[in-house]
């Protein structure tokens, strides 16, 4: 395969970190303005996809290991429903939103929704990780021996 | 009812905390799926006789999403949770033959959480996505071995799988567009009070082929007969046992009957389509010699079943008939959805059996099982006579209040093509006995052990339950089983009522939140 | 008017899934359909002179806002269903190229070892 050309690199790695960085505006303001845990998240993983069709999977792989995206994969729904079991326990009911009663905000403040922003954090996280095992599993399917991992994605969107 | 969610929430934890254990020790993921199955099936038994509305985060149901109890949902719940249990003990031994169980669990989890999601909520939208991830967690277990065939059945699953999902979700969108509302209950309230319109009406007819698609009848039935038999055989026995039901027929019949209103027109179609599966499905079932296809296309047939006992129940419903004779056919549509799940789950276990033992699925290449397969001839035998229809089981009753339901509404045509399918069934799985386990072993079968007892404990099991399922309709269990099912069906305003009921007590406090949502 | 031209967006895919014989043609068709009812889905939120749904510092929650802009409900539900999507075309592609090492050729009349 052919190398990808010098300008291609140079200009994927000047703006990979401002892809980066806008994906966790995305995400941190979720609440707030258009975005939110989703949107941010792919934004995110479009950073390290980006990077890959640049420089190779093996570079992309050492921004994001594969052993820390699969953690990251289940981690990310994993916190999304301890967030839910933390409106149960504390507040009653599934999903309560538990710090919001507690300390209501400001309207427009970055803290005032309470644990929205939270749940958008944990999408986030599980969205990049699963988006960019898909596209990794996709184009290296070969030696992968997958078959079900890309599935899981679906689940986070449900409440 | 406080506990609710968890029914939806344990397995998806489980989905997720399993990749996240390591691949050398392969027995915690058998261990913690069946610790989990067997939490969801003693919650699932604690919630009998209970009926209630969730508000999920406190909000008020024409807005929030509501997870809502009652006899119906129960009877499922409770169906889901115990075939789901005892088929994980069954895998524990069974899924050696492959690697990578900790996702094999994963996708089984996230099937279970789906399943009894779609099952509880109240709300289209997300009865929706819920039915798209048990979908989706088929598609992925259908090609976990990454066989041609799985494969391919696998992709001819995908595809007509999410066609019908984006009919169901056009259905939806049109409802929306129409009433502006996604809450079953109010939407159910908002028909009532306009009645149905074209737009509305051919939303009706998206929901029924899309719910169709995933419930296989007839006319769209394609990819089961390809998709069923290519899994391993514990998810054989989920699709067939519960995944149709829990996403095709429930999520149909909840649709119409309790959204829209059952009409003379909706209910003479469920029946048309259940007599037409019944027929053409279990003849496309006597000429097969693959015992997992034979399943498959019987289960097709069973469904025509409950979809002919719902019709009718439903066609007497809306001519206004006698409450008595459509509460009948509900019955034993349900009965015997429940039933199906019991035996249809084990015949496939059994099939699995007879896999692990023997490497074929080929009904010529084994014969004279029956000595050295004792529990498994056993447990397949009573589950042939159950869903063959002979009198003591299980089968025999459900079919007979089907049947019945049928003569005393007067659809005789409808009552004869029962009986005479049922001869049929009886005919195909005598045709399995004989040749998986009685006469003469095939030429070059090498002799066969019986399998282990982790797979014979759970169909053993099944088989019990198969011969004192007639128990149910002793007046007893009826009444605290199946009549508040059929009452749900029944009654659509007192389904109404009591997810709109919550609105009212709910609706102080969130005022200001909501404006925005109601447009 | 605008709603026919979903409804005939969707018949396109349906027609390309039910005759394409190449099994990624079949999943673009799939893609059609779903893109189809994710149009029709946004359009019904849609309001002609409508504003974007977002509360901002100048106007707070007023009753004028809640008259004046386009209904949010149906993009958050179209979110939602992109995100399944996603998952659903992720998994046949994958199947997809599974198929294309087994068998050699993307040609469904060439697949064909089950009958149905």
């Amino acid at each position: 395969m052919k190398e990808t050309s010098t300008i291609v690199k140079t200009i994927s790695r000047c703006v990979v970190g401002f892809i980066f960085l806008y994906g966790l505006y995305i995400v941190c303001y979720g609440h707030l303005t258009p975005g939110g845990g989703f949107t941010g998240g792919v934004i995110l993983a479009s950073a390290f996809v980006l990077e890959m069709l640049a420089w190779g999977k093996e570079e992309a792989l050492k921004s994001l290991p594969f052993r820390l995206a699969k953690p990251f994969d289940s981690a990310g729904a994993l916190a999304f429903l301890v967030l839910g079991l933390l409106g149960l326990l504390l507040g009653g009911d599934f999903f309560v939103n538990v710090i919001q009663k507690a300390y209501p905000g400001k309207p427009f403040s970055l803290f005032n929704a309470g644990i929205i922003p939270l749940c958008n954090i944990a999408i986030a996280i599980k969205v990049c990780a699963s988006l960019f095992l898909v596209i990794l599993v996709l184009s290296v399917l070969r030696v992968a021996a997958g078959g079900g991992t890309e599935d899981d994605l679906t689940t986070q969107e449900e409440e | 009812m406080k506990l609710l969610p968890l029914m939806i929430a344990i397995p998806l934890s489980v989905a997720f905390i399993l990749p996240l254990l390591p691949k050398k020790r392969p027995r915690m993921a058998d261990c913690l799926a069946v610790l989990a199955t067997l939490a969801l099936l003693a919650l699932a038994a604690m919630l009998i006789g209970q009926s209630g509305v969730y508000a999920l985060g406190g909000w008020r149901p024409p807005v929030g999403i509501v997870l809502v109890l009652d006899g119906l949902s129960w009877l499922v719940l409770i169906t889901v949770a115990l075939v789901s249990f005892l088929v994980t003990v069954f895998s524990a031994r069974y899924m050696e033959q492959y690697t990578a169980r900790g996702r094999y669990y994963a996708l089984f989890m996230l099937m279970v959480a789906g399943m009894n999601g779609a099952v509880l909520t109240g709300d289209m939208f997300n009865l929706y996505v819920f039915i798209e991830v048990a979908a989706v967690a088929s598609y992925a277990l259908v090609a976990f071995g990454c066989h041609e065939e799985e494969l391919e059945a696998s992709f001819k699953y995908a595809v007509l799988g999410s066609i019908a999902s984006s009919f169901i979700l056009l259905g939806i969108a049109l409802m929306y567009c129409l009433f502006g509302t996604v809450n079953m209950a109010h939407l159910g309230q908002k028909v009532s009070a306009s009645g149905l319109n074209r737009a509305a009406i051919f939303s009706l007819v998206l929901f029924i082929a899309g719910f169709g698609l995933k419930a296989a009848l007839v006319p769209f039935h394609a990819w089961l007969p390809d998709a069923h038999p290519s899994a391993p055989a514990p998810i054989s026995a989920m699709l067939s046992g519960v995944l149709i039901k829990a996403i095709g027929v429930y999520a149909l019949i909840r649709v119409l009957f309790n959204v829209f209103g059952v009409t003379a027109q909706v209910a003479t179609a469920l029946m048309v389509l259940g007599t037409i599966s019944m027929v053409v499905a279990i003849l496309m079932a006597l000429i097969q010699w693959d015992l997992k296809r034979l399943l498959a296309y019987s289960s097709i047939s069973q469904i025509g079943y409950v979809m002919l006992g719902f019709g009718v129940g439903g066609a007497v419903l809306a001519a206004g008939g006698s409450p008595v004779i459509a509460a009948l056919g509900f019955l034993g549509a349900l009965f015997h959805l429940v039933n199906h799940a019991v035996f249809k789950s084990l015949l496939f276990l059994s099939s699995g059996a007879l896999e692990y033992a023997t490497g074929t699925r080929q009904l010529k290449e084994m014969g004279g099982l029956g000595k050295e397969m004792p529990v498994t001839a056993g447990a397949s035998l009573v589950a042939s006579l159950a869903i063959g229809g002979v009198p003591p089981l299980n089968g025999f009753f459900s079919k007979l209040i089907i049947i019945l339901a049928c003569v005393s509404s007067g659809h005789y045509g409808f009552a004869l093509a029962a009986v005479l399918v049922s001869i049929f069934t009886l005919a195909v799985y005598m045709k399995v006995q004989k040749y998986a386990f009685l006469g003469k072993p095939a030429e070059g079968r090498k002799s066969v052990h019986e399998v282990p007892a982790a797979m014979r404990i759970p169909m053993t099991l099944l088989a019990v339950l198969c011969l004192g399922m007639s128990l149910m309709l002793l007046p007893g269990p009826k009444k605290r089983v199946l009549d508040p099912a059929v009452q749900v069906l029944m009654d659509r305003d007192a389904y109404i009522q009591s997810v709109m009921g919550v609105a009212s007590a709910l609706g102080a406090g969130q005022e200001t939140d909501m404006k925005i949502a109601e447009n | 008017m605008h709603y026919f031209l979903c409804l005939l967006l969707l018949m396109v895919g349906l027609f390309g899934a039910l005759t394409q014989k190449n099994l990624i043609k079949i999943i673009l068709s799939v893609a059609i359909i779903e893109h189809a009812v994710n149009t029709f889905l946004i359009m019904v939120g849609y309001r002609h002179d409508g504003t974007a749904p977002i509360v901002d510092r100048a106007q707070v929650a007023g009753s004028s806002f809640a008259s004046g802009a386009v209904d949010p409900l149906p993009q958050a539900m179209v979110l939602t269903a992109i995100v399944i999507s996603l998952g659903v075309l992720a998994l046949m592609v994958a199947v997809a190229m599974r198929l294309y090492h087994t068998y050699g050729t993307y040609d469904i009349t060439e697949i064909r070892k089950l009958r149905g």
